[in-house]
């Protein structure tokens, strides 16, 4: 899934700047934003009832309101909302950046404020913990490490091993995070496989990551 | 095409080898590195010129590598992979080369987020081990990567950076193995403290025959504070330095001597282990403390 955080709020309200009498719609999306804990129904309903406190404060008079779509990437949801949005004047996305940018798409005469910081591609550790796993280089080769993806879980991408700042099973960058080559090496130990560790990997083939272009998938008929 | 590699000479030779580091200033000026350079000047076989160390940026490895040359030292240009894609790295191959360059040490290079631009976007298209594979290609094929043919092709001296105390030890050593697999010629290893963990890590060397097939020079780094020594540990990750060394800096009356014979005391056992080919100075700002070190242990390059 897309793992992404909400931007803090004083970020959002910045972008809004102190127009007054500005009709606002929040849009959430049901999917990935609501597993991250970013965009989802509840966080919807809080960013309104900021955004209202906000205002009346300020006395800005914004009209503030929300809704989720069930996936706000595909264009199909978001054109179930088109009544909302024509009575909107800023649509302020808490999707992901695939889903805020299908808003663009979708209503391109509105103006879109993303309200979220969209990361990587992940999975939830534990309640309100997400850690990144893939970075879509578009061939992969998880086969060979252990099932572990060393180029978006080591800091450095390494494709053949540690570098030397792995201590104790740890990154050299943050003592939280877990150094991925010491997991690959954990498992292929425990499989007796270390000594596939050795043969060296050669250069990759980067052509169907985004270095060869921004990608377009089809799927087979 | 003239001009051959010393150090890959005197590791063919079996000759002790003696490599000093040469860090480049944050300079535009050719005068700030020479002066460096200078006070290290006759003390080495070859010296390591790094490549933007610890993520900060300073005068490039390449010019730092053609300034030693011109001063009659041997240059070892060492290559991160950190800012280089693969084509940048083979066209400074290939410009290093036709410089007078003959000796390249590969690395991952520290993180960007150590450095004094930690904003900035990392490459990492290759690691250190693909990088000898590709300057491989280029010395042993004649060829490109991607295989085109070239047209004088470079004859490098390939070398690899390796660390006896990352831990789990049988994890960095199936890495070394990995770089060796791959085609080093020689290792530098991070500087050494603990030589009760130095043994053991050159015990599983010796174990998996590495140091017969590439040469082992150790890292040396003088200490000239106890502050030094706490900052080293702190800093630079995989580092450790045992409470003795700590204590006795601490109790010395002059703590730079004392330093020094650290250092010295290091060298001369190291360099009595089976399978060490050379040490590695890094003087990291005390740069006479090379030329002290040499003639301390006597290990001045043979001419």
């Amino acid at each position: 899934m897309i793992i992404g955080e909400q931007k803090p709020i004083q970020d959002i309200i910045g972008s809004l700047g102190d127009r007054k009498d500005v009709r606002i719609l929040v849009v959430g999306c049901d999917s990935c934003m609501t597993v991250s804990l970013a965009g989802g129904k509840e966080e919807v309903r809080d960013l309104v009832s900021d955004l209202t406190a906000h205002s009346r404060r300020k006395g800005l008079g914004w009209r503030v309101k929300g809704l989720t779509l069930k996936r706000q990437c595909e264009r199909r949801f978001a054109e179930g909302i088109s009544a909302d949005v024509q009575n909107a004047d800023v649509v302020i996305s808490l999707g992901c950046g695939v889903g805020a940018q299908s808003m663009s798409e979708t209503f391109p005469e509105r103006r879109i404020i993303p309200g979220i910081n969209t990361s990587n591609m992940g999975a939830p550790e534990k309640k309100g913990v997400f850690k990144e796993k893939c970075m879509g280089c578009g061939r992969c080769t998880i086969d060979r490490t252990a099932g572990i993806c060393t180029l978006a879980r080591c800091a450095k991408g390494l494709q053949n091993g540690p570098c030397g700042g792995s201590v104790d099973g740890k990154c050299e960058l943050y003592p939280e995070i877990d150094c991925a080559w010491h997991q690959v090496y954990t498992i292929l130990e425990a499989k007796g496989e270390l000594s596939e560790a050795v043969e060296p990997v050669p250069p990759k083939d980067w052509s169907r990551s985004h270095s060869g272009g921004v990608r377009t998938v089809r799927s087979k008929e | 095409m003239e001009g051959t590699s010393i150090l890959k000479e005197k590791l063919s030779r079996g000759e002790f080898i003696v490599t000093a580091e040469i860090a480049p200033p944050k300079s535009a000026s050719a005068d700030d590195f020479i002066a460096r350079a200078e006070k290290m000047r006759g003390f080495a076989d070859a010296y390591n010129v790094t490549d933007n160390q610890t993520a900060m940026v300073r005068l490039s490895s390449l010019a730092g590598s053609v300034m030693c040359l011109r001063m009659g030292m041997e240059p070892i240009m060492q290559i991160v992979c950190r800012d280089r894609n693969r084509i940048a790295m083979q066209s400074d191959i290939l410009g290093a080369h036709a410089l007078g360059v003959r000796n390249v040490l590969c690395i991952s290079g520290d993180h960007q987020s150590f450095g004094n631009q930690p904003d900035a976007k990392n490459v990492f298209d290759v690691d250190s081990t693909q990088q000898i594979m590709i300057f491989r290609k280029m010395t042993d094929e004649g060829r490109l990567w991607g295989g085109d043919e070239i047209m004088n092709p470079p004859k490098l001296c390939i070398g690899a950076a390796t660390n006896p105390f990352g831990t789990p030890m049988g994890m960095h050593m199936l890495r070394t193995m990995n770089k060796l697999a791959a085609g080093a010629e020689f290792f530098q290893t991070q500087a050494v403290f603990d030589l009760d963990r130095f043994d053991e890590w050159m015990e599983g060397i010796r174990k998996q025959g590495i140091h017969k097939k590439a040469g082992i020079i150790v890292g040396i780094l003088p200490l000239r504070t106890v502050r030094a020594a706490r900052f080293m540990m702190n800093n630079v990750p995989g580092t450790c330095v045992p409470d003795t060394v700590l204590k006795r800096l601490t109790s010395a009356a002059d703590s730079s001597a004392e330093g020094l014979r650290i250092a010295a005391e290091t060298i001369e056992h190291v360099s009595s282990q089976e399978g060490v080919a050379g040490i590695h100075i890094m003087p990291i700002n005390w740069h006479a403390s090379v030329g002290q070190l040499v003639n301390m242990t006597g290990l001045g390059p043979s001419p």
